[in-house]
């Protein structure tokens, strides 16, 4: 299998993984969850340290280094409130118990 | 690091990531999928560091860059006010699509004339939905701050200008993958960009939580084209999975809130500019005290509490409970009716409520709440409007035309709680404040509770 199309398989895969793990949501969480999965395309960051780390020229690596802040801001940012939310959630359980 | 460990570390991170999202869809397991989620990223990211062939000669700058991130997004997530949550997600969401064509284009302009077709297609759907993304989201952002109107901004012959913008950047688009070069990627870079904000202007503000989950769902799908351009699996899996389950989670969002996906997407092509209504001045309606408000709860059976926006806005969900006590320590039936997109994004009052500790057994969702109004006494609605407002069931064409609504119009009573005559985020009118059945309580959400809990006491 040549490389790209391991790739597109790998692409394919994950589309049908998407749709089956969220397909049974409530609308209580499409909140926490959509802040989550925000917070996981902050995954970016691996591609923006990568191009950084090769960049060979200065206007390449100044875009690289702005990718790294913007990219750390969505990743961090996003797990951080996502956990805010939850943690309400956890509350009021224990509330219930 | 050698290659298959390095590679097998990457799927680890993989499947930390799918199983965030799966720990994320059940409120038992959500926080701890969550922190799965953030391990998996803290695996990708160390793991970078240890690629196979990569250079260290800009690490200090690297770290420092990341240092600053955090610095900025982490004290921004922990002081954001749980009412202003969903424009920071969008915040969030824009600065990720931006950092995604970033990376596409560096490594394009890395590439130069080595880059393949299939590189330069991935790069080009990069640069344009990262743009996109990127712009759209700091325009839900300014909506949702109020930073500018929340209505559908349409202006004469928009449709025409977004369609044209459009075209530029389909047509840029084949420039690049025709002659390549560094100006055309950057024209079609400033076309999308202003694209994304053509796009976004005629979304009303009750589509708003939409949107976000949009270009959500777009910036995952940018993040995977980025790992087609890098050779990252990573990044491909991890945009993927957020592009795919946006989708899914866009359409939910969409059907609870009675919305067609379709119309919210191309509302910037079928838009019309809106007549003003000049039909709502000085029409009478009735408003009471809370010494009025407190009698009639305090002779009610059964009371219905709607909490909207409007009491997240005052930090009123602590007065509420505590009324909500009161009326359940007189022996009155007490239940709060919680509309699926309540606050400004489905599930987000939920979240504000269970701030307030209101026991989870009161949160009443929409499909259950309904049916009991004909034998409810009084509904309470608090700061919230338009999902309450009969204009979705009666008004063919008006912007929330066929979503859901509480009925509380079936209820003895409705008290609303209101800050001004001022229409919902939707922009719309709600007769059913001059309805006989109707009392207005005019003031800040918070200090009206407080009288009538103080009168309450009294009676």
């Amino acid at each position: 299998m040549s490389n790209g199309l391991a790739l597109l398989s790998i692409f394919v895969l994950s589309v049908f993984v998407g749709f089956e793990v969220v397909a049974k949501v409530s609308t209580t969480l499409h909140t926490p969850l959509m802040s989550g999965a925000n917070a996981i395309h902050g995954i970016i960051l691996v591609g923006a340290i990568a191009v950084a780390n090769n960049a060979s020229s200065n206007l390449q690596l100044i875009l690289a280094i702005v990718a790294v802040v913007l990219a750390t801001i969505n990743m961090v940012g996003g797990f951080v409130v996502t956990d805010r939310m939850l943690e309400m959630f956890k509350g009021k359980k224990k509330e219930v118990k | 690091m050698n290659r298959n460990l390095y590679d097998l570390l990457g799927l680890v991170a993989a499947v930390c990531f799918i199983m965030a999202l799966k720990g994320l869809s059940s409120p038992k397991s959500a926080r701890r999928g969550n922190i799965i989620g953030a391990v998996g990223a803290t695996i990708g990211t160390v793991l970078v560091f240890w690629a196979p062939g990569s250079s260290h000669k800009h690490l200090v700058l690297i770290l420092a860059a990341i240092a600053f991130g955090v610095l900025v997004g982490v004290p921004a997530a922990r002081r954001i006010q749980m009412t202003q949550m969903p424009q920071l997600v969008a915040l969030f969401n824009g600065v990720g699509g931006g950092a995604a064509a970033l990376v596409a284009t560096v490594e394009y302009l890395k590439l130069g004339n080595e880059a393949t077709t299939g590189e330069i297609l991935a790069t080009v759907f990069t640069v344009i939905v990262g743009c996109i993304s990127f712009s759209g989201s700091i325009i839900t952002f300014m909506k949702l701050q109020e930073l500018m109107t929340t209505r559908p901004v349409v202006f004469p012959g928009g449709r025409f200008v977004i369609a044209a913008t459009l075209a530029g950047v389909l047509g840029t688009a084949g420039w690049v993958i025709n002659s390549g070069g560094t100006s055309p990627l950057l024209i079609m870079g400033a076309l999308a960009l202003a694209f994304g904000v053509l796009f976004v202007l005629p979304v009303g503000g009750a589509d708003v939580p939409i949107v976000i989950s949009l270009l959500n769902a777009f910036t995952g799908l940018t993040v995977a084209a980025s790992g087609y351009v890098l050779q990252a699996t990573l990044l491909i899996v991890a945009g993927t999975l957020v592009g795919a389950s946006g989708t899914i989670l866009t359409r939910l969002m969409a059907a609870a809130m009675g919305r067609s996906l379709f119309g919210t997407l191309f509302g910037a092509f079928t838009a019309k500019p809106q007549e003003s209504t000049g039909a709502a001045e000085a029409r009478p309606v009735k408003s009471g005290s809370a010494d009025d408000v407190a009698i009639l709860l305090n002779y009610a059976q059964r009371v219905v509490i709607v909490p909207g926006f409007g009491l997240a806005v005052a930090q009123a969900q602590h007065t509420v409970r505590e009324l909500a006590d009161l009326l359940t320590s007189k022996g009155i039936d007490v239940a709060y009716g919680i509309h699926p997109v309540a606050g400004r994004m489905p599930g987000h009052m939920n979240v504000l409520l269970a701030e307030a500790n209101v026991p989870y057994e009161q949160l009443v969702e929409m499909e259950e709440v309904n049916p009991t109004f004909p034998q409810t006494d009084v509904v309470l609605v608090v700061g919230a409007n338009d999902v309450v407002n009969p204009a979705a069931k009666t008004t063919p064409g008006c912007p929330i035309y066929g979503m859901p609504i509480l009925d509380v119009a079936q209820a003895g009573n409705v008290i609303f709680l209101k800050r001004s005559m001022r229409p919902g985020f939707a922009g719309i009118e709600n007769e059913l404040l001059y309805d006989a059945k109707t009392t207005l309580l005019f003031g800040d959400a918070k200090e009206t509770l407080t009288k009538v809990v103080s009168s309450l006491k009294a009676l």
